[in-house]
Protein backbone atom coordinates (compact mmCIF):
# COMPACT_ATOMS: atom_id res chain seq x y z
CA UNK A 1 0.00 0.00 0.00
CA UNK A 2 1.11 3.55 -0.69
CA UNK A 3 2.34 5.55 2.27
CA UNK A 4 0.41 8.44 3.78
CA UNK A 5 1.70 12.00 3.31
CA UNK A 6 3.17 13.76 6.34
CA UNK A 7 0.12 16.06 6.38
CA UNK A 8 -2.21 13.03 6.61
CA UNK A 9 -0.14 11.60 9.47
CA UNK A 10 -0.19 14.98 11.23
CA UNK A 11 -4.00 15.18 11.07
CA UNK A 12 -4.32 11.50 12.02
CA UNK A 13 -2.00 11.73 15.03
CA UNK A 14 -3.45 15.00 16.32
CA UNK A 15 -6.87 15.40 14.68
CA UNK A 16 -8.54 18.78 14.92
CA UNK A 17 -12.18 19.28 15.96
CA UNK A 18 -12.86 15.88 17.48
CA UNK A 19 -16.09 15.73 19.47
CA UNK A 20 -19.78 16.54 19.45
CA UNK A 21 -21.68 19.83 19.32
CA UNK A 22 -24.61 19.98 21.72
CA UNK A 23 -27.73 21.19 19.91
CA UNK A 24 -25.91 21.27 16.59
CA UNK A 25 -27.65 23.02 13.70
CA UNK A 26 -26.80 20.15 11.38
CA UNK A 27 -25.60 16.58 11.89
CA UNK A 28 -24.67 14.16 9.14
CA UNK A 29 -23.64 10.51 9.52
CA UNK A 30 -22.35 8.62 6.48
CA UNK A 31 -20.50 5.39 5.75
CA UNK A 32 -20.88 1.84 6.92
CA UNK A 33 -19.01 -0.05 9.65
CA UNK A 34 -18.86 -3.09 7.34
CA UNK A 35 -16.72 -1.11 4.90
CA UNK A 36 -14.62 0.14 7.77
CA UNK A 37 -15.57 3.81 7.97
CA UNK A 38 -18.37 5.85 9.53
CA UNK A 39 -18.18 9.65 9.81
CA UNK A 40 -20.44 11.89 11.83
CA UNK A 41 -20.11 15.62 11.30
CA UNK A 42 -21.70 18.34 13.44
CA UNK A 43 -22.04 21.99 12.37
CA UNK A 44 -23.04 25.13 14.18
CA UNK A 45 -24.45 27.85 11.88
CA UNK A 46 -24.78 31.47 12.77
CA UNK A 47 -26.15 33.99 10.32
CA UNK A 48 -25.50 31.69 7.34
CA UNK A 49 -21.88 31.18 8.44
CA UNK A 50 -20.52 27.89 9.83
CA UNK A 51 -19.05 29.00 13.14
CA UNK A 52 -18.07 25.57 14.44
CA UNK A 53 -17.63 22.03 13.15
CA UNK A 54 -16.79 18.84 14.99
CA UNK A 55 -16.58 15.20 14.04
CA UNK A 56 -16.54 11.64 15.24
CA UNK A 57 -15.12 8.98 12.97
CA UNK A 58 -14.72 5.21 13.03
CA UNK A 59 -12.18 4.45 10.39
CA UNK A 60 -8.66 4.18 9.11
CA UNK A 61 -5.92 6.81 9.21
CA UNK A 62 -7.20 8.47 6.04
CA UNK A 63 -10.77 8.59 7.31
CA UNK A 64 -9.69 10.37 10.50
CA UNK A 65 -7.39 12.76 8.63
CA UNK A 66 -10.04 13.72 6.04
CA UNK A 67 -12.57 14.28 8.86
CA UNK A 68 -10.11 16.55 10.61
CA UNK A 69 -9.32 18.43 7.39
CA UNK A 70 -12.93 18.91 6.22
CA UNK A 71 -13.92 20.34 9.62
CA UNK A 72 -10.94 22.73 9.41
CA UNK A 73 -11.87 23.78 5.86
CA UNK A 74 -15.52 24.42 6.62
CA UNK A 75 -15.12 26.64 9.67
CA UNK A 76 -15.81 30.31 8.89
CA UNK A 77 -17.30 29.48 5.49
CA UNK A 78 -20.80 30.52 4.39
CA UNK A 79 -23.25 27.74 3.60
CA UNK A 80 -22.82 28.38 -0.13
CA UNK A 81 -19.03 28.20 0.14
CA UNK A 82 -19.28 25.01 2.20
CA UNK A 83 -21.46 23.39 -0.43
CA UNK A 84 -18.63 23.84 -2.92
CA UNK A 85 -16.02 21.95 -0.88
CA UNK A 86 -15.19 18.86 -2.89
CA UNK A 87 -13.48 15.63 -1.98
CA UNK A 88 -10.59 16.63 -4.24
CA UNK A 89 -10.10 19.82 -2.21
CA UNK A 90 -9.96 17.80 1.01
CA UNK A 91 -7.46 15.34 -0.47
CA UNK A 92 -5.35 18.14 -1.91
CA UNK A 93 -5.26 20.01 1.40
CA UNK A 94 -3.86 16.82 2.93
CA UNK A 95 -1.06 16.64 0.36
CA UNK A 96 -2.83 13.84 -1.50
CA UNK A 97 -4.12 10.42 -0.49
CA UNK A 98 -3.14 6.92 -1.61
CA UNK A 99 -5.36 5.83 -4.50
CA UNK A 100 -7.15 3.15 -2.47
CA UNK A 101 -7.95 5.75 0.19
CA UNK A 102 -9.53 8.40 -2.08
CA UNK A 103 -12.96 7.12 -1.04
CA UNK A 104 -12.25 8.52 2.44
CA UNK A 105 -12.19 12.04 0.99
CA UNK A 106 -15.49 11.31 -0.78
CA UNK A 107 -16.89 10.21 2.57
CA UNK A 108 -15.74 13.50 4.12
CA UNK A 109 -17.52 15.45 1.39
CA UNK A 110 -20.63 13.31 1.89
CA UNK A 111 -20.55 13.84 5.67
CA UNK A 112 -20.39 17.61 5.16
CA UNK A 113 -23.20 17.59 2.56
CA UNK A 114 -25.30 15.37 4.82
CA UNK A 115 -24.82 17.80 7.75
CA UNK A 116 -25.78 20.74 5.49
CA UNK A 117 -28.81 18.82 4.24
CA UNK A 118 -29.83 18.22 7.87
CA UNK A 119 -29.38 21.95 8.55
CA UNK A 120 -31.84 22.87 5.79
CA UNK A 121 -34.32 20.25 6.98
CA UNK A 122 -34.12 21.44 10.58
CA UNK A 123 -34.82 24.97 9.33
CA UNK A 124 -37.83 23.68 7.40
CA UNK A 125 -36.26 24.84 4.12
CA UNK A 126 -35.97 22.99 0.83
CA UNK A 127 -32.49 21.49 0.67
CA UNK A 128 -30.35 22.34 -2.38
CA UNK A 129 -27.80 19.70 -1.37
CA UNK A 130 -26.87 17.15 -3.98
CA UNK A 131 -25.11 14.14 -2.50
CA UNK A 132 -21.99 13.16 -4.44
CA UNK A 133 -21.92 9.93 -6.41
CA UNK A 134 -21.24 6.76 -4.42
CA UNK A 135 -17.53 6.55 -3.57
CA UNK A 136 -17.08 3.01 -4.76
CA UNK A 137 -14.27 1.00 -3.21
CA UNK A 138 -11.79 -0.49 -5.57
CA UNK A 139 -11.74 -4.23 -5.29
CA UNK A 140 -8.67 -4.93 -7.32
CA UNK A 141 -7.10 -7.86 -5.64
CA UNK A 142 -7.24 -9.90 -2.50
CA UNK B 1 12.06 4.12 22.27
CA UNK B 2 11.39 0.44 22.83
CA UNK B 3 10.69 -1.52 19.66
CA UNK B 4 8.35 -4.47 19.96
CA UNK B 5 7.86 -6.63 16.90
CA UNK B 6 4.64 -8.61 17.29
CA UNK B 7 4.20 -9.66 13.69
CA UNK B 8 6.00 -13.02 13.60
CA UNK B 9 3.15 -14.48 11.52
CA UNK B 10 4.18 -12.07 8.76
CA UNK B 11 7.86 -12.95 8.92
CA UNK B 12 10.65 -13.61 11.41
CA UNK B 13 14.22 -12.32 11.52
CA UNK B 14 16.79 -14.81 10.28
CA UNK B 15 18.64 -16.34 13.25
CA UNK B 16 22.29 -15.16 13.44
CA UNK B 17 23.44 -18.79 13.09
CA UNK B 18 21.30 -19.07 9.95
CA UNK B 19 22.94 -15.99 8.44
CA UNK B 20 26.38 -17.29 9.41
CA UNK B 21 25.69 -20.62 7.72
CA UNK B 22 24.44 -18.91 4.56
CA UNK B 23 27.23 -16.38 4.00
CA UNK B 24 29.94 -18.59 2.43
CA UNK B 25 27.45 -19.75 -0.21
CA UNK B 26 27.19 -16.23 -1.67
CA UNK B 27 30.93 -15.86 -2.18
CA UNK B 28 33.55 -18.59 -1.80
CA UNK B 29 31.13 -21.51 -2.14
CA UNK B 30 29.08 -20.07 -4.98
CA UNK B 31 28.95 -23.13 -7.22
CA UNK B 32 25.96 -24.43 -9.13
CA UNK B 33 24.81 -27.76 -7.66
CA UNK B 34 24.17 -29.12 -11.16
CA UNK B 35 27.88 -28.96 -12.04
CA UNK B 36 30.08 -32.02 -11.71
CA UNK B 37 33.24 -30.21 -10.69
CA UNK B 38 34.28 -29.62 -7.10
CA UNK B 39 32.57 -26.22 -6.88
CA UNK B 40 29.29 -27.78 -7.98
CA UNK B 41 29.75 -30.77 -5.70
CA UNK B 42 30.31 -28.49 -2.70
CA UNK B 43 27.05 -26.64 -3.39
CA UNK B 44 25.19 -29.89 -4.07
CA UNK B 45 26.37 -31.35 -0.76
CA UNK B 46 25.16 -28.23 1.06
CA UNK B 47 21.72 -28.44 -0.56
CA UNK B 48 21.44 -32.14 0.30
CA UNK B 49 22.45 -31.47 3.89
CA UNK B 50 19.75 -28.78 4.09
CA UNK B 51 17.27 -31.28 2.65
CA UNK B 52 18.18 -33.87 5.29
CA UNK B 53 17.78 -31.32 8.10
CA UNK B 54 14.45 -30.08 6.75
CA UNK B 55 13.23 -33.67 6.38
CA UNK B 56 14.35 -34.51 9.92
CA UNK B 57 12.35 -31.60 11.36
CA UNK B 58 9.10 -33.03 10.00
CA UNK B 59 9.89 -36.75 10.30
CA UNK B 60 10.28 -37.25 6.54
CA UNK B 61 12.90 -38.91 4.35
CA UNK B 62 15.26 -36.49 2.54
CA UNK B 63 14.06 -37.68 -0.86
CA UNK B 64 10.52 -36.70 0.12
CA UNK B 65 11.44 -33.01 0.48
CA UNK B 66 11.28 -30.71 -2.56
CA UNK B 67 12.57 -27.18 -2.21
CA UNK B 68 10.60 -24.21 -3.51
CA UNK B 69 10.83 -20.43 -3.21
CA UNK B 70 7.93 -19.74 -0.85
CA UNK B 71 5.01 -21.15 1.09
CA UNK B 72 2.78 -19.83 -1.67
CA UNK B 73 4.72 -21.79 -4.28
CA UNK B 74 4.61 -24.94 -2.13
CA UNK B 75 0.83 -24.66 -1.79
CA UNK B 76 0.35 -24.01 -5.52
CA UNK B 77 2.64 -26.95 -6.32
CA UNK B 78 0.78 -29.26 -3.94
CA UNK B 79 -2.76 -28.40 -4.95
CA UNK B 80 -2.26 -28.19 -8.71
CA UNK B 81 0.47 -30.81 -8.93
CA UNK B 82 -1.37 -33.48 -6.94
CA UNK B 83 -4.75 -32.86 -8.58
CA UNK B 84 -3.35 -32.82 -12.11
CA UNK B 85 -1.11 -35.87 -11.67
CA UNK B 86 -3.94 -37.94 -10.22
CA UNK B 87 -6.93 -36.72 -12.24
CA UNK B 88 -7.46 -40.17 -13.74
CA UNK B 89 -8.72 -41.18 -10.27
CA UNK B 90 -11.31 -38.41 -10.06
CA UNK B 91 -11.93 -34.69 -10.26
CA UNK B 92 -13.22 -33.71 -6.82
CA UNK B 93 -11.21 -31.62 -4.32
CA UNK B 94 -12.06 -30.81 -0.70
CA UNK B 95 -10.62 -27.76 1.06
CA UNK B 96 -11.65 -25.64 4.03
CA UNK B 97 -12.99 -22.11 3.65
CA UNK B 98 -10.25 -20.76 5.89
CA UNK B 99 -7.29 -21.90 3.76
CA UNK B 100 -4.69 -19.35 2.73
CA UNK B 101 -5.30 -17.78 -0.70
CA UNK B 102 -2.31 -19.74 -2.01
CA UNK B 103 -4.54 -22.81 -1.66
CA UNK B 104 -7.91 -21.22 -2.47
CA UNK B 105 -6.82 -19.48 -5.67
CA UNK B 106 -5.15 -22.52 -7.30
CA UNK B 107 -8.27 -24.50 -6.38
CA UNK B 108 -10.35 -21.85 -8.17
CA UNK B 109 -8.14 -22.26 -11.23
CA UNK B 110 -8.63 -26.04 -11.12
CA UNK B 111 -12.37 -25.51 -10.83
CA UNK B 112 -12.32 -23.49 -14.06
CA UNK B 113 -10.43 -26.39 -15.67
CA UNK B 114 -13.22 -28.85 -14.77
CA UNK B 115 -12.49 -29.96 -11.20
CA UNK B 116 -15.32 -29.92 -8.66
CA UNK B 117 -14.57 -28.31 -5.31
CA UNK B 118 -16.18 -28.60 -1.87
CA UNK B 119 -15.26 -25.94 0.66
CA UNK B 120 -15.83 -27.05 4.26
CA UNK B 121 -17.07 -24.36 6.67
CA UNK B 122 -15.38 -24.03 10.08
CA UNK B 123 -17.18 -23.61 13.40
CA UNK B 124 -17.06 -20.33 15.32
CA UNK B 125 -13.61 -21.14 16.69
CA UNK B 126 -12.26 -21.92 13.26
CA UNK B 127 -12.26 -25.72 13.63
CA UNK B 128 -13.06 -28.06 10.76
CA UNK B 129 -15.11 -31.10 11.77
CA UNK B 130 -13.47 -34.28 10.35
CA UNK B 131 -16.99 -35.71 10.01
CA UNK B 132 -17.78 -32.93 7.51
CA UNK B 133 -14.74 -33.97 5.49
CA UNK B 134 -15.89 -37.61 5.54
CA UNK B 135 -19.38 -36.55 4.45
CA UNK B 136 -18.04 -34.45 1.59
CA UNK B 137 -16.09 -37.38 0.12
CA UNK B 138 -17.32 -38.86 -3.13
CA UNK B 139 -15.98 -41.60 -5.41
CA UNK B 140 -14.45 -38.80 -7.43
CA UNK B 141 -12.52 -37.21 -4.53
CA UNK B 142 -8.84 -37.10 -5.39
CA UNK B 143 -7.42 -34.53 -2.96
CA UNK B 144 -8.13 -33.02 0.45
CA UNK B 145 -6.20 -29.89 1.44
CA UNK B 146 -6.74 -28.65 4.99
CA UNK B 147 -4.24 -26.47 6.81
CA UNK B 148 -2.45 -27.53 9.98
CA UNK B 149 -2.75 -24.14 11.72
CA UNK B 150 -4.58 -21.08 10.55
CA UNK B 151 -2.19 -18.22 9.86
CA UNK B 152 -4.61 -15.54 11.12
CA UNK B 153 -6.62 -16.93 14.02
CA UNK B 154 -4.09 -19.61 15.02
CA UNK B 155 -6.60 -22.46 15.28
CA UNK B 156 -5.04 -25.94 14.98
CA UNK B 157 -7.05 -28.27 12.78
CA UNK B 158 -7.66 -31.94 13.63
CA UNK B 159 -5.29 -33.00 10.87
CA UNK B 160 -4.58 -36.44 12.37
CA UNK B 161 -8.27 -37.35 12.36
CA UNK B 162 -8.71 -36.09 8.82
CA UNK B 163 -5.62 -38.07 7.83
CA UNK B 164 -7.22 -41.28 9.12
CA UNK B 165 -10.26 -40.65 6.94
CA UNK B 166 -8.26 -39.89 3.81
CA UNK B 167 -6.05 -42.97 4.26
CA UNK B 168 -9.09 -45.16 4.72
CA UNK B 169 -10.58 -43.82 1.49
CA UNK B 170 -7.29 -43.79 -0.40
CA UNK B 171 -7.54 -40.04 -1.05
CA UNK B 172 -4.47 -37.77 -1.12
CA UNK B 173 -4.15 -35.33 1.77
CA UNK B 174 -2.13 -32.11 1.72
CA UNK B 175 -1.73 -29.81 4.70
CA UNK B 176 -0.44 -26.25 4.66
CA UNK B 177 1.79 -26.17 7.74
CA UNK B 178 3.49 -22.86 6.88
CA UNK B 179 2.11 -21.24 10.05
CA UNK B 180 2.99 -24.07 12.43
CA UNK B 181 6.36 -25.60 11.41
CA UNK B 182 9.06 -24.33 13.74
CA UNK B 183 6.55 -23.31 16.43
CA UNK B 184 5.29 -26.74 17.47
CA UNK B 185 6.13 -30.36 16.69
CA UNK B 186 5.04 -31.34 13.18
CA UNK B 187 5.50 -34.94 12.07
CA UNK B 188 4.24 -36.09 8.70
CA UNK B 189 3.79 -39.68 9.88
CA UNK B 190 1.81 -38.72 12.99
CA UNK B 191 -0.31 -36.35 10.93
CA UNK B 192 -0.89 -38.97 8.25
CA UNK B 193 -0.46 -36.53 5.38
CA UNK B 194 0.74 -37.18 1.84
CA UNK B 195 2.01 -33.65 1.32
CA UNK B 196 2.94 -30.74 3.59
CA UNK B 197 4.03 -27.16 2.92
CA UNK B 198 6.51 -25.23 5.06
CA UNK B 199 8.37 -21.94 4.69
CA UNK B 200 11.77 -20.90 6.07
CA UNK B 201 11.19 -17.23 6.87
CA UNK B 202 8.25 -18.22 9.09
CA UNK B 203 10.63 -19.78 11.63
CA UNK B 204 13.92 -17.83 11.68
CA UNK B 205 15.11 -18.92 8.25
CA UNK B 206 15.63 -16.65 5.24
CA UNK B 207 12.98 -15.50 2.78
CA UNK B 208 13.00 -17.29 -0.56
CA UNK B 209 13.42 -20.81 0.82
CA UNK B 210 10.52 -23.18 1.41
CA UNK B 211 9.66 -26.80 0.87
CA UNK B 212 6.96 -29.25 -0.04
CA UNK B 213 7.01 -32.71 1.48
CA UNK B 214 5.55 -35.32 -0.88
CA UNK B 215 5.25 -38.86 0.44
CA UNK B 216 7.34 -41.38 -1.47
CA UNK B 217 5.35 -42.98 -4.26
CA UNK B 218 2.84 -40.12 -4.56
CA UNK B 219 2.67 -38.65 -8.06
CA UNK B 220 2.88 -34.88 -8.47
CA UNK B 221 2.97 -32.85 -11.68
CA UNK B 222 5.82 -30.31 -11.83
CA UNK B 223 4.66 -26.70 -12.09
CA UNK B 224 8.05 -25.24 -13.02
CA UNK B 225 9.41 -27.19 -15.96
CA UNK B 226 12.63 -27.22 -17.89
CA UNK B 227 15.16 -28.24 -15.28
CA UNK B 228 16.42 -31.43 -13.70
CA UNK B 229 16.67 -29.90 -10.24
CA UNK B 230 14.67 -31.33 -7.33
CA UNK B 231 14.56 -34.72 -9.01
CA UNK B 232 12.83 -33.13 -12.00
CA UNK B 233 9.89 -31.95 -9.88
CA UNK B 234 10.88 -28.30 -9.74
CA UNK B 235 13.20 -26.74 -12.29
CA UNK B 236 15.47 -23.76 -11.73
CA UNK B 237 18.92 -23.31 -10.26
CA UNK B 238 18.71 -23.82 -6.51
CA UNK B 239 18.83 -20.78 -4.21
CA UNK B 240 21.76 -22.40 -2.43
CA UNK B 241 22.41 -19.80 0.33
CA UNK B 242 18.70 -19.61 1.21
CA UNK B 243 18.32 -23.38 1.24
CA UNK B 244 21.35 -23.70 3.51
CA UNK B 245 19.66 -21.13 5.75
CA UNK B 246 16.42 -23.11 5.73
CA UNK B 247 18.35 -26.24 6.71
CA UNK B 248 20.00 -24.40 9.60
CA UNK B 249 16.64 -22.97 10.73
CA UNK B 250 15.18 -26.49 10.64
CA UNK B 251 18.09 -27.83 12.69
CA UNK B 252 17.62 -25.07 15.31
CA UNK B 253 13.86 -25.59 15.39
CA UNK B 254 14.19 -29.33 15.91
CA UNK B 255 16.58 -28.83 18.82
CA UNK B 256 14.59 -26.00 20.42
CA UNK B 257 10.97 -26.90 19.72
CA UNK B 258 9.86 -27.85 23.24
CA UNK B 259 11.74 -24.89 24.70
CA UNK B 260 10.03 -22.57 22.22
CA UNK B 261 6.59 -23.84 23.13
CA UNK B 262 7.17 -23.61 26.87
CA UNK B 263 8.56 -20.06 26.48
CA UNK B 264 5.86 -18.75 24.14
CA UNK B 265 2.68 -20.27 25.53
CA UNK B 266 2.69 -18.50 28.93
CA UNK B 267 3.81 -15.25 27.28
CA UNK B 268 0.93 -15.48 24.79
CA UNK B 269 -1.46 -16.15 27.67
CA UNK B 270 -0.09 -13.20 29.62
CA UNK B 271 -0.67 -10.89 26.67
CA UNK B 272 -4.19 -12.15 26.10
CA UNK B 273 -5.16 -12.07 29.78
CA UNK B 274 -3.66 -8.59 30.14
CA UNK B 275 -5.68 -7.26 27.22
CA UNK B 276 -8.81 -8.92 28.54
CA UNK B 277 -8.57 -7.24 31.94
CA UNK B 278 -7.62 -3.83 30.54
CA UNK B 279 -9.95 -3.46 27.55
CA UNK B 280 -13.73 -3.96 27.51
CA UNK B 281 -15.78 -5.10 24.51
CA UNK B 282 -13.03 -7.31 23.16
CA UNK B 283 -13.56 -10.56 21.25
CA UNK B 284 -10.91 -13.29 21.19
CA UNK B 285 -10.85 -14.94 17.77
CA UNK B 286 -9.91 -18.58 17.22
CA UNK B 287 -9.85 -21.51 19.61
CA UNK B 288 -9.00 -20.91 23.30
CA UNK B 289 -6.62 -23.89 23.65
CA UNK B 290 -6.17 -25.52 20.23
CA UNK B 291 -4.06 -22.67 18.90
CA UNK B 292 -0.54 -21.72 17.88
CA UNK B 293 1.63 -20.97 20.93
CA UNK B 294 2.51 -17.47 19.68
CA UNK B 295 -0.79 -16.24 18.24
CA UNK B 296 -3.20 -13.69 19.73
CA UNK B 297 -6.05 -12.51 17.50
CA UNK B 298 -8.51 -10.05 19.02
CA UNK B 299 -11.26 -7.71 17.83
CA UNK B 300 -11.88 -4.45 19.67
CA UNK B 301 -15.43 -3.26 19.10
CA UNK B 302 -16.15 0.31 17.87
CA UNK B 303 -12.61 0.96 16.61
CA UNK B 304 -10.90 0.32 13.31
CA UNK B 305 -7.76 -1.77 12.93
CA UNK B 306 -5.61 0.42 10.73
CA UNK B 307 -5.92 3.35 13.14
CA UNK B 308 -4.80 1.12 16.01
CA UNK B 309 -1.94 -0.23 13.90
CA UNK B 310 -0.74 3.30 13.03
CA UNK B 311 -0.89 4.54 16.63
CA UNK B 312 0.92 1.41 17.82
CA UNK B 313 3.54 2.03 15.13
CA UNK B 314 4.15 5.49 16.62
CA UNK B 315 4.92 3.73 19.92
CA UNK B 316 7.34 1.32 18.24
CA UNK B 317 4.92 -1.62 18.35
CA UNK B 318 4.53 -3.52 15.08
CA UNK B 319 1.40 -5.62 14.52
CA UNK B 320 -0.98 -6.69 11.76
CA UNK B 321 -4.65 -5.95 11.36
CA UNK B 322 -7.58 -7.93 9.96
CA UNK B 323 -9.23 -4.71 8.93
CA UNK B 324 -10.57 -4.04 5.46
CA UNK B 325 -8.61 -0.80 5.39
CA UNK B 326 -5.20 -2.41 5.65
CA UNK B 327 -5.78 -4.82 2.80
CA UNK B 328 -5.39 -3.63 -0.75
CA UNK B 329 -8.76 -5.12 -1.63
CA UNK B 330 -10.50 -3.17 1.18
CA UNK B 331 -12.14 -6.44 2.22
CA UNK B 332 -11.77 -7.64 5.76
CA UNK B 333 -10.32 -11.08 6.46
CA UNK B 334 -12.14 -14.02 4.81
CA UNK B 335 -11.16 -16.14 7.81
CA UNK B 336 -12.95 -13.86 10.27
CA UNK B 337 -16.03 -13.71 8.09
CA UNK B 338 -16.06 -17.54 7.78
CA UNK B 339 -16.02 -17.99 11.57
CA UNK B 340 -18.96 -15.60 11.81
CA UNK B 341 -17.18 -12.50 13.15
CA UNK B 342 -19.42 -9.50 12.61
CA UNK B 343 -18.01 -7.41 9.74
CA UNK B 344 -17.76 -4.24 11.83
CA UNK B 345 -15.92 -6.14 14.59
CA UNK B 346 -13.62 -7.74 12.00
CA UNK B 347 -12.51 -4.24 11.01
CA UNK B 348 -11.30 -3.73 14.58
CA UNK B 349 -9.08 -6.80 14.59
CA UNK B 350 -5.42 -6.99 15.55
CA UNK B 351 -3.15 -9.96 15.03
CA UNK B 352 -0.34 -10.02 17.61
CA UNK B 353 2.22 -12.76 17.10
CA UNK B 354 5.06 -13.01 19.58
CA UNK B 355 8.44 -14.65 19.00
CA UNK B 356 11.53 -15.93 20.76
CA UNK B 357 12.86 -12.35 20.92
CA UNK B 358 9.74 -11.08 22.70
CA UNK B 359 10.34 -10.48 26.41
CA UNK B 360 7.90 -10.28 29.28
CA UNK B 361 8.78 -6.55 29.49
CA UNK B 362 7.81 -6.18 25.81
CA UNK B 363 4.39 -7.61 26.64
CA UNK B 364 4.12 -5.20 29.61
CA UNK B 365 4.93 -2.34 27.25
CA UNK B 366 2.16 -3.39 24.83
CA UNK B 367 -0.26 -3.75 27.73
CA UNK B 368 0.64 -0.21 28.80
CA UNK B 369 0.37 1.38 25.33
CA UNK B 370 -2.53 -0.40 23.62
CA UNK B 371 -5.44 0.25 26.07
CA UNK B 372 -5.19 4.07 25.89
CA UNK B 373 -5.01 3.87 22.08
CA UNK B 374 -8.22 1.83 21.98
CA UNK B 375 -9.85 4.23 24.44
CA UNK B 376 -8.77 7.31 22.48
CA UNK B 377 -10.13 5.88 19.22
CA UNK B 378 -13.37 4.87 20.94
CA UNK B 379 -13.85 8.41 22.19
CA UNK B 380 -13.50 9.47 18.56
CA UNK B 381 -15.90 6.79 17.28
CA UNK B 382 -19.56 7.48 16.45
CA UNK B 383 -20.26 3.75 16.91
CA UNK B 384 -19.01 3.95 20.51
CA UNK B 385 -21.08 7.10 21.10
CA UNK B 386 -24.22 5.31 19.83
CA UNK B 387 -23.47 2.25 21.98
CA UNK B 388 -23.09 4.38 25.14
CA UNK B 389 -26.37 6.18 24.40
CA UNK B 390 -28.16 2.88 23.76
CA UNK B 391 -26.80 1.32 26.96
CA UNK B 392 -28.06 4.32 28.94
CA UNK B 393 -31.53 3.86 27.45
CA UNK B 394 -31.81 0.20 28.37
Amino acid sequence: MEQYSSKVMEHFAQPHNVGEIENADGVGTVGNPVCGDVMRLYIKVDNNVITDAKFKTFGCGAAIATSSMVTDLVKGKTIDEALKISNAAVAEALGGLPKVKMHCSVLAEEALKSALDDYYKKKGMASPVKMPAEAGHEHEME
Amino acid sequence: MRKVYLDHAATTPAHPKVVEAMLPYFTSKFGNPSNLHDMGREAKDAVEEARARTASLIGAKPEEVFFTSSGTESNNFAVKGLAQANSQKGNHIIVSQVEHFSVLHPVKTLEKAGFKVTQIAPDKQGLIDPADVAKAMTKETVLVSIMHANNEIGTLQPVEEIGKITREKGVLFHTDAVASVGWMPVDVKALGVDALSLSGHQFYGPKGAAALFVRKGVRIKPQIEGGVQEDGRRGGTENVPALVGLGKAAELAEAEISGRMSYLTPLRDKLLAGLNTRISDMIVNGHPSRRLPHNVNVSFLFVEGESMLLFLNMEGIYVSSGSACTSRSLKSSHVLSCIGTDAAAANGTLLLTIGMGTSSEDVDYVLEKLPPIVQRLREMSPLYEDMIKNRKKT
